[in-house]
């Protein structure tokens, strides 16, 4: 009974070959063990720093949001590589795709909306002069 | 054009053996395009790779959705409406558990997968175990945190901002205890059925699900509460 569908990774010796990415699947089990724990080292570091530099002096005050939000950028690079083996391997060609056209939706969505709603308030009426407004 | 003269069909077929999608990731030379990858005249990609495809474009339109409240919460970041801003409401404490134990779940819920790989069912169904033990621990967290905002009436109605918050972070918790419960179903179908192939896919989906979870609480964590707490 059970039998876990073969990999074709693993069946073609495409592991043999000399360049694979941290998502590709290799016959070794330790292999993702080891992949784990980088994955977990490297997003230990990354959250530390955010939550030590959200409330500490260290840098310029100002510049603290863009360093959280790069820092929050590396870190989902690393779950996107090391947890979700997005590589750069043929098959992962379309899931890189699909991701691309994602993250151009987030934005748009994101950046369209601060932008358009930003606008809107800066050129709304003050609330008073739309009360007097009030038949 | 070297070979002109071919016919146009042997031409093709030329091409097509050339595969150039290979893209210069994989060592070039006499090698074919591997069977069961979907790449080069191989025939299609094998059920693994076509299965985690539809789940990660599933999980992508997730994050659009995610990517609306995000974007709803920034711009009523400011629309406090005379209640309480952001920094008076956040627990950074709280916050270093809840990431924490997202965190750690994360992690072991990869582990069980490399068990499974092993095909190990003790370690699969011990670590699908912790991780979901991990994942509770965040949920009731972030429960207490809401128990704890309503006493002090503080509620989604109270402004915009506040909404847009119990918005944003509760969808992300029901996610987390949907999940949760995908999670036991997972441990019992491994349990009884063992590791067949549309069991195995479906612990793939479930991994990818729980990853790309954290990936959104670490936007959550991110924008919402450092940031909140520093403005």
């Amino acid at each position: 009974m059970s039998q876990v569908e073969p990999d074709p990774h693993l069946t073609t010796g495409a592991m043999n070959r000399i360049d694979h990415a941290p998502g590709d699947e290799p016959e070794e089990a330790g292999h993702w063990v080891r992949n784990a724990n980088i994955g977990l080292g490297f997003s230990i570091v990354l959250t530390a720093a955010a939550f030590f530099l959200a409330g500490s002096h260290l840098i310029y005050a100002p510049a603290i949001p863009v360093a959280l939000i790069v820092l929050a950028i590396a870190q989902m690079g690393v779950h996107l590589v090391f947890f979700l083996h997005i590589t750069t391997g043929p098959d992962n060609t379309n899931n890189v795709l699909a991701l691309a056209f994602g993250i151009l939706v987030v934005f748009l969505i994101v950046a369209g909306s601060i932008w358009i709603m930003d606008h809107l308030t800066h050129n709304m009426m003050p609330t008073d002069q739309m009360m007097q407004m009030q038949p | 054009m070297t070979d002109f003269g071919l016919p146009a069909s042997a031409e093709a077929i030329r091409r097509v053996r050339e595969d150039p999608y290979r893209l210069g990731h994989r060592a070039h030379g006499p090698e074919e395009p591997l069977a069961g990858t979907g790449h080069g005249a191989t025939g299609p990609a094998s059920k693994r790779i076509i299965v985690g495809y539809g789940f990660w474009i599933f999980l992508l339109s997730d994050i659009v959705m995610f990517s609306c409240f995000f974007a709803a919460f920034a711009v009523q970041h400011g629309a406090t409406a005379g209640g309480p801003t952001m920094s008076e409401i956040v627990d950074l404490r709280r916050v270093a558990f809840e990431t924490a134990a997202l965190l750690l779940s994360s992690y072991t819920c990869m582990l069980s997968f490399a068990a499974t790989n092993a095909k190990n069912v003790f370690w699969t169904e011990a670590l699908l175990l912790l991780t979901g033990l991990l994942g509770l621990v965040f949920v009731i967290l972030e429960l207490l945190e809401f128990i704890d905002l309503g006493s002090r009436g503080i509620t989604p109605q109270v402004s915009g901002m506040l909404t847009a918050f119990f918005g944003l972070v509760g969808l992300h918790g029901l996610h987390v205890t949907l999940g949760g419960m995908w999670l036991a179903t997972m441990m019992a179908q491994v349990f009884i059925k063992g590791f067949r192939r549309e069991i195995v896919h479906r612990l793939i989906c479930f991994n990818l699900f729980w990853h790309a979870l954290d990936i959104v609480w670490i936007g959550i964590f991110t924008i919402v509460y450092l940031l909140g707490s520093g403005a």
